[in-house]
């Protein structure tokens, strides 16, 4: 009874800061180290109970768990689980390590048939990673479950997009029609109001296959995590280092003699100023791109984090009418998640779009 | 911490996906799809402009017509009215030659009536007194006839002389 009512206390300042989170997007990177914190906080509380829970198996829901399992990679993909029946999709584990080199296998290798953890081939999963039982280090190449859904929607954006391509190359002079009508509004929007705007009319084109690249690969993938079942792709914290990466990359690259002399040597500023200035300007170089990263990791598992703990209410509770008060409210969340959605996406493209303008820009004092 | 601690083999994954994405995005759909959009707005801002030229040109025209139609009517109604005073001029000529002539004729004939007029008042005239004569002459010789009356008549004259 305690230690239920101390993870309820947990669960509403989760679903507090989870609320807070969600509303404000561009404040976020300040927040990120509390959501660490508190989702360790999450971890190990969930590992305090775990002694209760072996005590009395499956008689303890958990949510703790649930949530950071639902919100984590996985080497299979899991739907749903019935009684002793498991939806799972087995997926490919592959493997290096130095003394076997490349190993694929199956990942349902790795569970018996009572659905217990077991070692395979040396290796044994464990909170999601593979080990090797002989302490070797292991790089994990796995098609995860997040890796699956990255594949997913790169065949559904190349689906889509090259089939409007070719609409568009067939007749370049037609009204646009079906799919193509409904995404031409979407990429003139990133044309003109994130492109334009922020590059500028005499560079924007360069950058405009990059942008629209991100822009729905962002969209996508965070529309495809809220289905039910689907992975958390984008609130994956490597998913976004890599695309805060490519938009260091592709703005440092493209950094003209303005944009370095304003981080240099800033232009009408006190000599000795530059002594603090520099430093600062060095840093935000690093921090915009880390800033990426962190508000769209943080802003999409906070929207997951939040609709799992509006459900996980009413297995807190162990009451069913709940459902009366959590499920409008879920759908509501929802339904902003999906704002959400197209939000970060947004809001990724225009700051990465801003962060090129200012490398592209000329002098012109 | 697991939370945030990214994961080598999806790092991976997601560099060589995003690669290949972008890679064939930008090439077969970007690259047509920026292409076409940015000549349908040219074409279409080629339509509009050259409408816009085009109604300039009609009103232009359409101008031109209306000039064109308001000199022709000035132009007719000035012929109108010149012909209209040529013809009143003609009429009113006539007219006046016509009064000119007819006072004329009746000028003559009232010449020719006066001087009908004064022969036949000088006729009557010389008739009458030749009648008068006759008669006067038949009077005296059917008077003359009686003496008596006579002497006596000559009688009473003289005595108003007397008396004068």
């Amino acid at each position: 009874m305690q230690v239920k009512t101390s993870t309820q206390k947990m669960y509403f300042s989760n679903i507090l800061l989870g609320l807070f989170l969600s509303f404000i997007s561009f404040n976020v990177f300040a927040n990120e180290p509390v959501v660490a914190h508190d989702s360790a906080h999450a971890d190990t509380a969930a590992h305090a109970a775990t002694p209760a829970a072996h005590e009395a198996p499956s008689e303890k829901f958990d949510p703790g768990k649930l949530i950071l399992h639902h919100i984590a990679d996985e080497h299979d993909w899991h739907f749903f689980t019935i009684g002793h029946f498991h939806a799972t999709l087995p997926l490919p584990c592959i493997v290096y390590t130095t003394s076997a080199g490349v190993q694929v296998f199956s990942s349902s290798n790795f569970k018996n048939e009572h659905h217990e953890e077991i070692p395979y081939n040396g290796f044994v999963l464990e909170h999601g990673k593979i080990h090797a039982e002989n302490g070797e280090k292991v790089y994990d190449f796995s098609i995860t479950k997040n890796v699956a859904s990255l594949l997913l929607s790169a065949v559904l954006l190349l689906t889509i997009f090259i089939g409007i391509g070719r609409k568009y190359k067939e007749n370049p002079h037609r009204a646009p029609k079906g799919m193509q009508s409904m995404f031409e509004p979407i990429i003139i929007f990133v044309r003109d109001e994130i492109a334009k705007n922020n590059i500028g009319e005499k560079h924007y084109r360069r950058f405009m296959p990059y942008l629209l690249t991100i822009f729905f690969f962002i969209w996508f993938n965070n529309m495809l995590g809220l289905i039910p079942g689907g992975a958390n792709l984008t609130g994956n914290i490597a998913v976004t280092l890599v695309l805060a990466i490519i938009a260091f990359f592709v703005t440092n690259f493209n950094g003209r003699s303005t944009y370095w002399t304003h981080i240099f040597a800033m232009p009408g500023v006190p000599k000795w100023m530059l002594v603090i200035l520099t430093p600062v300007e060095i840093v935000g170089i690093f921090m915009k791109p880390f800033s990426l990263m962190v508000r769209l990791f943080a802003n999409i598992t906070a929207g997951h984090i939040i609709l799992l703990s509006l459900v996980s209410l009413i297995f807190i509770f162990e009451n069913a009418a709940l459902g009366l008060a959590v499920v409008p409210f879920s759908l509501f969340m929802n339904v902003i998640e999906l704002i959400v959605a197209f939000i970060q996406a947004f809001i990724f493209t225009m700051l990465v779009s801003t962060y090129i303008g200012a490398a592209v820009e000329e002098h012109h004092h | 911490m697991e939370l945030i601690t990214p994961d080598f083999g999806l790092i991976f994954w997601q560099l060589i996906v995003f690669g290949i994405l972008f890679f064939l995005l930008a090439k077969f759909a970007w690259k047509p799809i920026i292409q076409s959009l940015a000549e349908r707005e040219q074409s279409i801002d080629e339509a509009i402009k050259l409408s816009e030229t085009t109604r300039a040109e009609m009103a232009e025209l359409k101008a031109g017509n209306e000039q064109l139609i308001t000199s022709a009517r000035a132009e007719r109604d000035a012929l109108i009215k010149q012909a209209k005073e040529a013809s009143d001029a003609m009429i009113s000529q006539a007219k006046l030659d016509a009064q000119t002539a007819a006072n004329q004729e009746i000028e003559k004939a009232r010449v020719a009536f006066e001087q009908e007029k004064a022969s036949a008042v000088a006729a009557i005239r010389k008739e009458a007194a030749s009648l008068s004569l006759d008669l006067a002459e038949k009077v005296l010789k059917s008077q003359l006839k009686d003496k008596a009356a006579q002497e006596k008549l000559v009688t009473e004259w003289m005595a108003d002389v007397k008396l004068s």
